[in-house]
């Protein structure tokens, strides 16, 4: 071995050997990254999976719900409804009741949704006093699918009276009482793209981005690397990066999905919509990078992004339940997860095509929480083994 | 990397004291003074605080009490002017797996902001040797592949200190000797190495050496010279009969003790008490054949068992 | 005397590479014996196999007495095994783990506590029976994990690489207490990187490139490879290596 004795190492400047460095960083995690296929793909195709799973399997639509009618009046009203009722493709008329004591009976032999409970003298009650009543009894142990038929069934008297009201000009008062569950449109996919896509971002950049660092640790080549001159932070910047034009490539996907396979437009502007998302695939990064600072392996990595942030957002994001049903404290718990301003947002922009103006709330939000994410990241960034 | 100015001592620890949680003393006032240009040996069992040790010189941790300087920076106020300029292999050899042996050795070489290209005649005989295998990926090379690569890491950006945390542990004596060959080449051009080892052996490889146990240093000095300070005296014994050796050594009160070593067994006995023909004469008549009784110099392993015989007496 | 265990042409294959290249060899009940080889040589590979954890690609292999191509549960209950890594629970009790072994084992339940009781007794350990492993120093630790390997008095206990990483004179104890388990019927088959150990055994096999290069007693391997140490043995086969390393 001989050397060629120069005093002492010549260097490149700062600068440019820095970047020079954290290029090098990016490429070994791409590599790492496209090396194991497995995760890869599994990256790759969930959001696929996620949007045909919910798109079309798990569908909120409740078609052919078996309904029974129980109509003392037989009035041209009562009547009328009913018509519109039987014309739903939502409703199978199973049975008409004689005789009220059979309600309960009936509902139990024939696993009955719904009975439509006319009162007496339904016609005749509306032309006196402009008002008529109708019970909706519906099956309480499912009160999601219930909500639902309850609100179907409003509709179409409500359908009734409208067309009442063109003809004989008096404003009639049905009154059932109508809950409008998740969305107006009342169709599956609307309803779900925004929370998939709030979803697949959350856990490619937080969960695999911390992962991703706990992993160095856990292997013990984070120890070499802090004993260079590399910044600490430049690592774990550099380890972002391939995570974030991996979101990138999903959020194209699940787009181009929801335009094209679900049926869902992008009613609004395409570039607030991708840019607003490109703020919160920053979002997750640095709450990935807070999760990796507390985490000493993948396995805290993994349990710590799983349990405090991916659960959270699927159940309390407005994503699946409506956030109005919830009990007060969670409903202002709520607020504080970043996927439910992303997922409102995006509603806002996509499924309903508002413009820039409406989403500033969400907007402020997201920033502020990415700032402030990204400082307590640094403040608490360990640049010890300790 | 920044210049660092040559200084007198490559490593300098006063006092430095780790406790783990709940109350495990890792290392009890340390103190070690480490030459340039040398080989130096941490020598001790695990658990004895030598990876304890090294991560405080390497600034990953802090210690409880005490300071340490690093080429004559102290390691909690300038903690980066260290990291930049020293090469370290802790255990396991922590390489990228999933990477190839070539992009290892780039990216290490990048990380400290230099190419393979423009050291390579420092590693280059070391490199040779796992060049054939350079797009193999580092987690199918064997013990002793992995060894070399991560040394060829440590070296790429050619650091005037290596930490080594025991390099050789887990590979083969084969490795382990060409491993120790390319230390002494190191060190011929100039780079002060400190390295970790639970073989006994390997101590007289190194310039200097501290023996180390439950995180107390033994001794700290030359191996020559420690074991010129060996007290006992020591035979060499052997006999047909192994298996009742050490019982009929061990009820003669003049031995004050009796261990396997290889083929023959070595005993100590305090103040010449007895000599190796009353020793034999003693044996021969408890029935061993082919005996062999003869005083002999101490290994460093010998000084380890009795230094750390006297601190458990303690 | 009876084999404990009798090798044939025992061979395993990954895909195209060869790992272990039909090694043949028996080993005698009460002996120890001492399994070398370099990194990458076969050796974990050969063990494994042994042990009935990994099916041979082809050839036969007897270990006490039951074949591990189609008996590999019977193999498994009727060895011992200690690792590197000890494989104690430490954050039980001492006793707990004798308990805990003994009905891994299959040792009968009426006799775990009698038989407990007296492995206390004979390690000195009647006033641990109730610290936790973690507390324990290293050598003790040691102590503990070779008797939990024979708490049920297996016929041969597979160690591998036992005094890694350990103080001298914890090594040597540990050597004793093998002598100890021979004394008492026990063979042992050892993997070591400590050449000093290789000297302890009554006859020694080195593995290279999937092969067994030498299989004798340390004396007449040094005699053959005209050494003084079995380091020397060592160093001068495991040069005629093509695998792996140079």
């Amino acid at each position: 071995m001989n050397s060629t004795n120069k005093n002492e190492h010549t260097h490149p400047t700062p600068t440019n050997g820095q970047w020079k460095t954290f290029g090098s960083f990016v490429q070994k995690e791409f590599y790492h990254i496209t090396r194991d296929q497995t995760t890869l793909a599994l990256l790759l195709i969930l959001p696929v999976l996620l949007m045909i799973l919910f798109g079309f399997s798990i569908n909120t639509e409740v078609k052919n719900s078996q309904i029974a009618i129980y109509d003392p009046s037989n009035d041209v009203a009562t009547r009328g409804i009913i018509e519109k009722i039987k014309a739903s493709d939502y409703f199978t008329v199973v049975r008409m009741l004689n005789n009220p004591a059979e309600i309960e009976k009936q509902f139990l032999k024939d696993d009955l949704k719904m009975v439509v409970i006319f009162s007496d003298h339904f016609y005749e009650n509306m032309q006196r006093t402009g008002k008529a009543q109708i019970e909706l009894l519906t099956d309480g142990t499912d009160p999601n699918s219930a909500m639902t038929v309850v609100s179907y069934a409003s509709n179409i008297i409500a359908l009734y009276q409208q067309d009442l009201f063109k003809i004989q000009q008096i404003p009639f008062e049905i009154t059932p009482s109508v809950k409008l569950m998740y969305n107006p449109e009342l169709k599956g996919p609307y309803f779900f793209v925004p929370g998939i896509l709030g979803m697949i971002l959350m856990i490619i950049c937080s969960m695999m981005t911390s992962i991703s660092i706990a992993r160095e640790k856990e292997f013990g080549t984070m120890e070499v690397l802090l004993v260079s001159p590399f910044k600490p932070m430049s690592i774990i910047l550099s380890k972002t990066i391939p995570y974030f034009v991996i979101s990138l490539i999903n959020l194209a996907t699940m787009l181009l999905l929801s335009v094209f396979m679900l049926k869902v437009p992008i009613a609004g502007s395409l570039f607030w919509l991708v840019t607003f998302s490109i703020l919160f695939i920053f979002l997750s990064l640095s709450l990935g990078l807070l999760v990796s600072s507390i985490a000493n392996s993948q396995l805290q990595a993994l349990l710590f992004s799983g349990m405090v942030l991916v659960i959270p957002v699927v159940m309390l994001s407005g994503m699946i339940f409506p956030i109005e049903n919830m009990p007060a404290f969670f409903q202002w718990f709520s607020k504080l997860i970043p996927a439910t301003w992303y997922i409102s947002g995006v509603k806002k922009i996509m499924i309903k095509g508002l413009g820039f103006t409406s989403i500033l709330p969400e907007l402020g939000v997201l920033i502020s929480m990415t700032i402030l994410l990204i400082g307590i990241s640094w403040k608490t960034f360990k640049y010890r083994l300790e | 990397m920044t210049n660092i100015q040559e200084s007198e001592w490559a490593v300098k620890c006063e006092k430095l004291s780790k406790t783990y949680k709940p109350d495990i003393q890792a290392l009890k006032n340390i103190d070690l003074k480490v030459s340039p240009h040398q080989i130096f040996g941490i020598i001790g069992p695990d658990g004895a605080g030598k990876t304890t040790l090294f991560r405080i010189l390497t600034t990953l941790i802090l210690a409880d009490e005490g300071k340490a300087e690093v080429m004559g920076c102290d390691v909690v106020t300038e903690y980066e002017k260290i990291r930049r300029n020293i090469g370290y292999m802790p255990g396991r050899f922590s390489l990228y797996q999933d990477l190839t042996v070539e992009e290892n050795l780039k990216f290490f070489a990048s990380v400290f902001g230099t190419t393979i290209e423009e050291n390579y005649d420092l590693i280059k005989s070391i490199y040779q040797q796992i060049e054939p295998f350079k797009n193999r990926r580092a987690g199918q090379l064997s013990g002793g592949m992995k060894q070399k690569l991560a040394l060829s890491c440590a070296l790429i950006h050619k650091p005037k200190l290596l930490i080594l945390d025991e390099p050789t542990t887990g590979v083969d004596p084969v490795s382990r000797k060409e491993f120790w060959e390319m230390l002494r080449q190191l060190k011929e051009e100039g780079i002060t190495i400190l390295v970790s080892t639970a073989y006994m052996d390997e101590a007289s490889l190194c310039d200097a050496i501290a023996l180390i146990l439950d995180g107390e240093f033994l001794k700290i000095d030359t191996p020559e010279n420690i074991v010129r300070q060996f007290e006992p005296t020591l035979y060499s014994i052997r006999s047909l009969q192994r298996s009742k050796l050490l019982t009929d050594l061990r009820s003669l009160p003049a031995i004050d003790s009796c261990y396997a070593f290889g083929e023959s067994t070595h005993a100590t006995v305090i103040h010449n008490q007895i000599s190796p023909e009353a020793l034999k004469k003693y044996l021969s008549e408890k029935g061993h054949t082919d005996l062999e009784v003869v005083p002999i110099a101490p290994t460093v392993e010998d000084c380890f068992m009795e230094l750390s015989k006297q601190m458990h007496q303690n | 005397m009876e084999n404990v265990i009798e090798v044939n042409n025992l061979t395993k294959k990954f895909g195209s590479f060869t790992a272990v290249d039909h090694i043949s060899f028996e080993v005698k009940q009460g002996e120890i014996f001492g399994f070398l080889g370099a990194n990458g040589a076969g050796k974990t590979t050969a063990m494994r196999m042994l042990c009935g954890l990994l099916p041979p690609t082809s050839g036969k292999g007897l270990v006490a007495g039951y074949d591990i191509n189609t008996q590999s549960e019977q193999v498994k209950r009727n060895i011992g095994y200690m690792s590197q890594k000890f494989a104690l629970y430490e954050d039980l009790k001492v006793w707990e783990n004798i308990r805990l072994y003994g009905g891994i084992y299959g040792v009968p339940e009426p006799q775990i506590v009698s038989k407990t009781n007296d492995l206390l007794k004979r390690l000195g350990f009647e006033n641990e029976r109730n610290t936790l492993v973690n507390s324990l120093p290293l050598g003790w630790k040691q102590k503990l994990a070779f008797s939990v390997a024979i708490f049920h008095e297996p016929k041969i206990v597979f160690l591998d690489e036992p005094t890694g990483g350990v103080d001298p004179i914890t090594r040597r104890k540990f050597w004793e207490l093998i002598y100890e388990a021979t004394d008492r019927g026990i063979t042992v088959f050892v993997t070591t990187h400590y050449m000093d150990e290789a000297e302890y055994c009554d006859r020694v096999s080195m593995m290279v490139d999937g092969h067994i290069e030498a299989l004798d007693t340390p004396k007449n391997l040094k005699q053959m490879f005209h050494a003084d140490t079995m380091n020397e043995v060592f160093q001068k086969l495991a040069r005629k290596a093509q695998r792996s390393d140079s």
